[in-house]
């Protein structure tokens, strides 16, 4: 049977550019379909009517929510190719650990630090820096945060990246100067095909938050 | 086959490390207990999770795991035997992960925000943590537990909703699980307080309501208009 994969999304959703990179890394033939946040459609409250976000991977017409609760099914159903956990369970422990406290931590941080004025401002940019020198320090030397391969983790804070010309901006900071090891990673991962396919142009993330 | 050694940092009190006993306990893994009193965490506990500080921590043979969710799927991917905690299907494992972080991120913060409150305020937090519990029930709706037919993850990532509910409402005098309106919850509630191994577990009772009225006094103290 041909499987059929449909994902709903939004373009500059660093939470479904996750899965985007996730479906490409192993190949996975989809369709994808663009919402609008402002609109929701139809199909979107139908598939995940509980928090009514995309991203929304529909799989043979049944659906899965939460991007780091795709990659790990993506991962599960598509196992022959590219795994994107690490088999030995207490390496898959640490990647689950860490992907969840970027889902934790980064996405608040960051919004915050984009969205707030003065001194709530202020406060986010230091939290913002201390979250990201905790991630460098559990990068370390390695080339990706699982190690030698491109994995759940990275995939889960790579997104980000796309993101960063708008923290830049309105938070007047340079993430490179606090945080070079993190814009190194982040430049390693994108020389891979299914990150540079995936992460828009951050000019025109920015663009498209002033716009909207 | 090398000695196993595992070591659970555990409160006497938090639900989370709970899970992790429950999960332990049904696979019949021996396991050693490190008791914190997280008023005053001790060195250890701050070596094996520095990042969050906190319990649950499981040690295995000197290599340390944290945040409950992710111990209960360590648990079983490294003791194979079963109960299988999580099904074979990745739509159903999918799903059963769906609800368990619905359960941390929506339910419990809900069910915590009716009772930290009082009059106008608790009113007003009941509608949210009401709709999150018909979620509940309507996932319920035919099964005896959450993963199916035995308890599984996704009745391990809940199993605090039956001992805590029933101590927030006799703290706060008010009721927030109306069992006629959720019969199947209500129900499971029950079974999973009395079942083997489960049962044997909780913390002792009348300490959890001497705490629990505390928290709530104080943090309705901190709302106090002055």
């Amino acid at each position: 049977m041909v499987d059929e994969v449909v994902l709903l999304d939004l373009w500059a959703s660093m939470f479904g550019m996750r899965v985007r990179i996730a479906l490409a890394e192993k190949g996975v033939k989809y369709e994808y379909m663009e919402d609008d946040w402002r609109n929701k459609s139809d199909l979107l409250l139908k598939m995940n009517p509980l928090h009514k976000k995309v991203p929304v991977l529909i799989h043979n017409g049944k659906p899965v929510c939460e991007s780091l609760i795709i990659v790990q099914y993506i991962d599960e159903v598509w196992k022959d190719k590219s795994p994107l956990l690490p088999s030995d369970p207490y390496q898959r422990a640490q990647a689950r650990f860490w992907a969840d406290f970027v889902d934790n931590k980064v996405y608040g941080v960051s919004r915050r630090v984009w969205a707030t004025k003065g001194e709530e401002q202020e406060a986010a940019k230091q939290e913002f820096f201390e979250i990201f020198k905790i991630l460098e320090g559990e990068l370390g030397d390695k080339p990706y945060f699982g190690g030698e391969t491109f994995g759940f983790v990275d995939i889960a804070l790579v997104t980000f990246y796309s993101w960063f010309y708008v923290y830049e901006t309105f938070g007047k900071f340079s993430i490179e100067a606090e945080c070079p090891t993190i814009i190194a990673w982040a430049k390693r991962c994108m020389q891979k095909e299914s990150v540079a396919k995936t992460l828009p142009d951050q000019k025109k993330v920015l663009e498209s938050l002033l716009s909207s | 086959m090398m000695a196993e050694e595992v070591k659970l940092f555990r409160s006497w009190s938090s639900p989370f490390p709970l899970r992790v006993i429950w999960a332990l306990e049904l696979k019949g893994i021996p396991y050693e207990v490190i008791l914190e009193d997280l008023s005053n965490k001790s060195s250890l506990l701050l070596h094996y999770n520095p990042i969050h500080k906190k319990v649950p921590v499981l040690v295995h043979n000197g290599k340390s795991i944290a945040e409950s969710l992710v111990i209960l799927e360590y648990v079983e991917e490294t003791w194979k035997q079963t109960p299988s905690l999580l099904p074979e299907d990745p739509y159903e494992r999918a799903m059963e992960r769906f609800w368990a972080k619905f359960g941390d991120d929506k339910v419990l913060p809900s069910l915590w925000n009716v009772f930290i409150k009082q009059g106008k305020d608790q009113e007003e937090a009941m509608v949210p943590a009401q709709e999150n519990l018909t979620y509940l029930e309507e996932l319920l709706r035919g099964k005896n537990f959450f993963s199916g037919e035995r308890i599984g993850f996704l009745d391990l990532a809940f199993g605090w909703l039956a001992n805590m509910v029933s101590v927030f409402e006799e703290v706060m005098g008010a009721t927030v699980l109306d069992n006629q309106k959720l019969p199947s919850l209500s129900a499971w509630m029950k079974n999973f307080m009395d079942a083997p191994i489960i049962k044997e577990s909780w913390p002792p009772r009348d300490k959890l309501i001497t705490k629990h009225q505390a928290l709530r006094q104080a943090h309705i103290e901190k709302e106090a208009p002055k």
